[in-house]
């Protein structure tokens, strides 16, 4: 007799907020990973990034769903965020948020909308163009390219600082979306301590990270 | 001590409200915040006035009758307590004070500061219970043996006072800390087991129709929650929710 | 009119079996067509009705607050008794039977409170079927704790929150029935009369508290179960809203009031700490397993301390007086209510007092803190010279027993009673009188019942700790849903019931008047000065010790304050709204026709019994002087148009189980 609606209920929202979020940090963590190895070696890089720019199974089967993975993070986000406000008609005069909760955990949709305006831009920046290169133009297959292209787009300081600041926000983002994705599966058990240990320590590293790998080919133009 | 009050003023739930400006005066330290306003609705008497409509009952913090959101905050500035149990010692002379409702479209305004929450009741008719006859013949009560460690946690879930101070504080207005309290009570105890599944969904279902938001684990509930409920409880229903919606 | 009582023969330990063996029955095709009226949702109120719904009549329950589960049993802290012998200390049904009766110093009815004994062990195992978390030893059997005027351990508890813990239990058994439309609840509405129809209760007459509508409803039976009267004091540990209009209603239509003077003083609250004080909150019963009550032996400290010259931990062993165990060595600290309270305003009367009122005595944990604090070291290996040590692990043992009442007392006070004693003073905190009800729990009136803390048949003239809540239930669960299908067999003929009938027409009207009234009124004072007023001279000549000059101005101030009442009230606000100050109004008015019943009551009973201390009648020694011979009967009591002209019944106590004697708890 159970009224069973996986996917209308608020808790199954909850749990597909999480799951495509994890989803996003395991790319997150793989892009990471690429684009430190630039720091290192060039030649490293160029391989890695040919392997993910003409492998056919990254490219026509786990690109569309990074896609989907991305839409439906935000909109389900979005969606979200407008019924939680309409769940207060009319707002408190005196509300200090800031007294019980974190700035992160109460602004995901602003970190969010941040890092996703970013996204354009890194789409424009890369990702559109590479489509361009590889399937409208189509160029020959070069496998040395990639660094050159990186560290050239690190050139200009407006986009670099636009990077910067966009991976700031990214960092609150996972500050509080890394361990609520976990609790919303409902996580819960002797490692969670441990778990939570990483989840603040990812959101600080990797966006960081970033944020280094950009600044050191910023100040290392070829 | 003299204090300014900012009161959130609405004569019945169809007509809008606003906030009125009000002063007391002769407050001291150990009045309770609610002995404060009963000085101020004496004086409105007084004044021949409309008094200021607050729920309260057993002032000792358990009915969880009084819902006040004071200066941005479920149950004012002090923690680990519902409203009757705030001192005027955590405000000094001369403060403002905003007084509002609890806010949320489940928790319509029946006037002034009184709100109606009758919601939470409905989530808990929804399956908030075993269902045991009442006048049957039990068992005897030491034939179900129950680990220490257990009982203590549903203890520690059953606290709940059903305030409503999750709801009010919470940005999305998410009523998930009082029904997760509920079903983590039974889910840690072998009698509510039985039914843990069909409760878990109902309750879930009956929320949402009520109109309350979706939790994004802020954790304000839990800071806000007179009696300390735990986030934990929260990531045990998601986990009971999930289990029974896979079970079906 | 010669009271029944309808007590069954036979012996007392077969007298119920033997009674529901032969009583009416309703057929379960006919209990669809009954309705019942529950008025309060407290523990009797929620299981009553949880239960009648279950056996499938309907049932309508009003309680004023927003929900049921709101009722103040939610307050009670301590725990909830049962002859389960658990412990095996020698407990059994008969001990708790012969505690009751003692306890409440042979004034209850024999009869009711065995019954009451039998079934407090079912009620253990329905709560415990109901998922209601009560404390369980490391084994994961239920832990029992003791309580006042017993020798053994038979209380069940959940923290310092059993009541809370049970009513949520009995709520929920409620709504299940709600979600089975069973029972129809009807949150924020007050009762305000009694419908009777052809000398049978037929129905209400009730105030939607949020509309102010007035709304009849018509039952074959109404059973009032909300609670005491003990807010004719105005400060008291009951709820703000607790009031007793219903049972007060049901007086004046004919229900007898039992025994009003018999009121319990709790000798652990928080001390008043000004005029300001609108409520006074209880520190458990439960705490005196482990505090121990001590005031200075010398006037010159306590004056010192009064003046904050000293402070408690300055006193020595030898300058405190631990009272209780010097006058009680056999129940030392652990003294049944009444008696300690007493002890408490003796002490306090010659000068003894600690706070700034000089109306406080000491609750003092440092010894059970050392105590724990050696154990847990010796458990767990440590060095137990280690000073600092113990009281770190003496602290830890405490605050896991009663940490909750350890930071409400903090809140409250603002100091801290694990390094500072406590301080307590004696408030009132139940009513053991109140309806008159027949072995069945019916009252006078046919049709209308009384259970709980409403009704007055189980306590006698004291109650002991942890079994309020006991009654309750046992009322509510297991003795109403049976005694009220003996009456309801016949009234499957009645069909249903109009509630055009001109009775519930003239019960409206009466209501609506008196509301008019109240709004209209161009007083100039709030009800709260009045019930202030009301409360001062209760306490002060209805308190813990009267005598009969008091008791007669009292009667004499309550009457004028009642008619200043009526002439200088001023209720703001309309009858067709949310009023709090209207339904305010409303209960005080039958605070103050009560609260001269009460005094009469109180001067009338020339002996002292449990709460009912009269100064005049008094041992050398200080302790109650019971006088069996001309008062070992309940006083009910006739309404007749004003509180001066009720007129007494009275109904013989027989104790044919056990022998009437002096109480002792030396």
């Amino acid at each position: 007799m159970a009224n069973n609606s996986l996917l209308k209920s608020s808790i199954a929202k909850k749990v597909a907020m999480a799951l495509s979020g994890l989803f996003l940090i395991s790319f997150l963590s793989l892009h990471f990973f690429i684009n430190l190895i630039s720091v290192f070696s060039a030649d490293t890089f160029n391989f890695m990034s040919h392997f993910m720019g003409y492998n056919p199974v990254i490219q026509f089967v786990m690109q569309p769903v990074l896609v989907a993975g991305v839409i439906f993070h935000f909109v389900m986000g979005f969606v979200l965020e407008l019924k939680n406000r309409s769940a207060r008609p009319i707002k408190y005069t005196n509300y200090n948020g800031a007294a019980n909760a974190s700035w992160a955990s109460r602004n995901m949709i602003i970190s969010g909308l941040v890092v996703l305006a970013f996204l354009g831009l890194h789409m424009y920046d890369f990702w559109f163009q590479e489509m361009i290169y590889k399937y409208v133009d189509v160029n020959a297959i070069e496998e040395t390219r990639y660094f050159p292209e990186l560290v050239h787009k690190f050139e200009s300081p407006v986009r670099t600082g636009l990077y910067c600041v966009a991976f700031v926000l990214l960092a609150l983002h996972l500050w509080h979306g890394f361990n609520s994705s976990f609790q919303s599966v409902g996580f819960d058990n002797k490692y969670a301590k441990a778990l939570h240990k990483l989840g603040y320590s990812f959101a600080i590293i990797v966006p960081f990270g970033f944020i280094f790998i950009a600044l050191f080919h910023h100040f290392n133009q070829i | 001590m003299k204090l300014k009050l900012k009161i959130w003023r609405q004569p019945n739930a169809k007509s809008s409200g606003k906030i009125v400006d009000y002063f007391v005066d002769g407050i001291e330290s150990d009045m309770s915040f609610l002995e404060m306003l009963d000085i101020l609705n004496e004086d409105l008497i007084q004044k021949g006035e409309d008094t200021v409509a607050f729920d309260h009952d057993c002032r000792e913090g358990i009915c969880g009758s009084c819902s006040l959101f004071i200066n941005g905050e479920a149950h004012g500035p002090d923690r680990g307590i519902p409203t009757c149990q705030l001192h005027m010692r955590m405000f000094k002379d001369g403060d403002e004070i905003y007084i509002e409702p609890f806010r949320a479209k489940a928790f319509p305004i029946i006037k002034d500061l009184v709100v109606d929450r009758s919601s939470f009741d409905r989530i808990q008719q929804a399956g908030g219970f075993v269902s045991i006859n009442t006048s049957g013949n039990p068992v005897d009560a030491n034939t179900i043996p129950i680990p220490k460690h257990d009982a203590d946690r549903a203890f520690d879930a059953a606290t709940c006072i059903g305030c409503g101070a999750c709801v009010a504080t919470c940005k999305n207005s998410s009523a998930m800390l009082f029904v997760a309290a509920k079903v983590s009570q039974y889910a840690l105890l072998p009698q509510g087991k039985v039914e843990a599944t069909d409760r878990v969904l109902n309750m879930v279902a009956q929320m949402d129709a009520e109109g309350f938001g979706n939790c994004t684990n802020t954790g304000a509930c839990e800071v806000e929650c007179p009696k300390g409920i735990s986030l934990e409880t929260i990531a045990r229903m998601n986990r009971e929710y999930l289990s029974a919606s896979l079970k079906g | 009119m010669a009271l029944d009582s309808k007590i069954p023969s036979g012996p007392i330990s077969d007298k119920w079996t033997n009674y529901k063996d032969h009583i009416n029955l309703v057929n379960p095709a006919n209990k669809r067509n009954i309705d019942i009226i529950v008025v309060g949702t407290g523990l009797a109120g929620s299981s009553a009705a949880a239960t009648l719904a279950e056996l499938g009549y309907n049932v309508k329950t009003f309680c004023f607050q927003d929900s049921p589960r709101r009722a103040h049993s939610i307050a009670a802290q301590g725990g909830i008794n049962a002859a389960k012998n658990y412990q095996g200390d020698g407990d059994s049904t008969f001990r708790l039977f012969y505690d009751t009766i003692k306890g409440g110093d042979y004034r209850s009815r024999e009869a009711n409170v065995h019954r009451l004994a039998e079934v407090s062990t079912n009620i253990i195992d329905q709560c415990v079927m109901q998922g209601v978390p009560l404390a369980r030893e490391y084994g994961g059997l239920l832990d029992n704790r003791s309580f006042g005027g017993t020798l053994v351990a038979r209380t069940f508890y959940a923290k310092g929150q059993t009541g809370q813990q049970l009513l949520l239990g009995a709520y929920s058994a409620m709504n299940r029935q709600i979600g089975r439309g069973k029972i129809k609840s009807f949150a924020r509405h007050e009762m305000l009369d009694l419908v009777v129809v052809g000398g049978k209760a037929r129905g209400i007459i009730a105030r939607d508290l949020v509309s102010g509508e007035i709304e009849r409803h018509s039952a074959h039976a109404v059973v009032i179960a909300s609670g005491g009267y003990g807010n004719v004091f105005f400060l008291s540990t009951y709820a703000m809203g607790s009031n007793a209009t219903a049972a007060w209603k049901i007086h004046k239509k004919g229900a007898f009031f039992a025994n009003p003077c018999y009121t319990q003083i709790h000798p652990t609250c928080i001390p008043v700490s000004g005029d300001h004080q609108s409520k006074l909150t209880l520190m458990s019963e439960s705490l005196r397993n482990d505090g121990r009550i001590w005031v200075p032996a010398k006037l010159e400290d306590a004056k010192a301390i009064r003046e904050g010259k000293k402070k408690p931990t300055d006193l020595s062993e030898e300058e405190r007086d631990y009272y209780l165990e010097r006058r009680y060595p056999s129940f030392g600290n652990l003294a049944p209510r009444d008696i300690s309270s007493r002890a408490a305003k003796e002490r306090c009367d010659a000068g003894f007092g600690v706070n700034k009122t000089g109306e406080a005595v000491y609750l003092d944990f440092a010894d059970a803190i050392q105590r724990y604090g050696k154990e847990q070291a010796f458990v767990k290996g440590l060095d137990a010279n280690d000073k600092a040590l113990i009281i770190k692990l003496g602290r830890a043992v405490v605050a896991s027993k009663y940490g909750n009442l350890f930071q409400m007392y903090e809140k409250i006070v603002d100091e801290d009673p694990y390094t500072s004693p406590m301080m307590i003073y004696p408030a009132v905190h139940y009513t053991m009188g109140g309806t008159w009800v027949d072995y069945n729990l019916q009252t006078t009136i046919p049709g209308c019942f009384s259970i709980g803390e409403s009704n007055f048949s189980d306590h006698g003239a004291n109650r002991l700790g942890a079994s309020a809540l006991m009654q309750g239930l046992a009322d509510g669960y297991f003795v109403l849903p049976y005694t009220i299908g003996d009456y309801l067999a016949p009234e499957i003929k009645t069909g249903p019931i109009s509630t055009d009938l001109p009775e519930f027409v003239e019960a409206e009207k009466k209501v609506k008047a008196q509301i008019e009234q109240f709004i209209n009124n161009k007083g100039t004072k709030s009800v709260d000065y009045f019930h202030k007023k009301l409360g001062k001279i209760m306490w002060n000549n209805v308190g813990m010790a009267r005598n009969a000059k008091g008791l007669t101005d009292a009667i004499e101030e309550i009457a004028a304050l009642r008619e200043e009442f009526y002439k200088e009230v001023r209720v703001p606000g309309t009858a067709d709204s949310f009023n709090p100050e209207l339904a305010k109004a409303g209960r005080v008015a039958d605070f103050l026709e009560l609260g001269e019943l009460f005094a009469k009551d109180a001067l009338h009973r020339n002996e002292s019994c449990g709460g009912h201390f009269r100064e005049e009648y008094q041992t050398e020694d200080g302790e109650a002087q019971r006088d069996d011979e001309n008062f070992a009967y309940v006083a009910a009591w006739e309404y007749k148009g004003k509180p001066s002209d009720a007129v007494l019944h009275k109904e013989p106590l027989i104790y044919e189980n056990i022998k009437l004697a002096t109480r002792s708890y030396k």
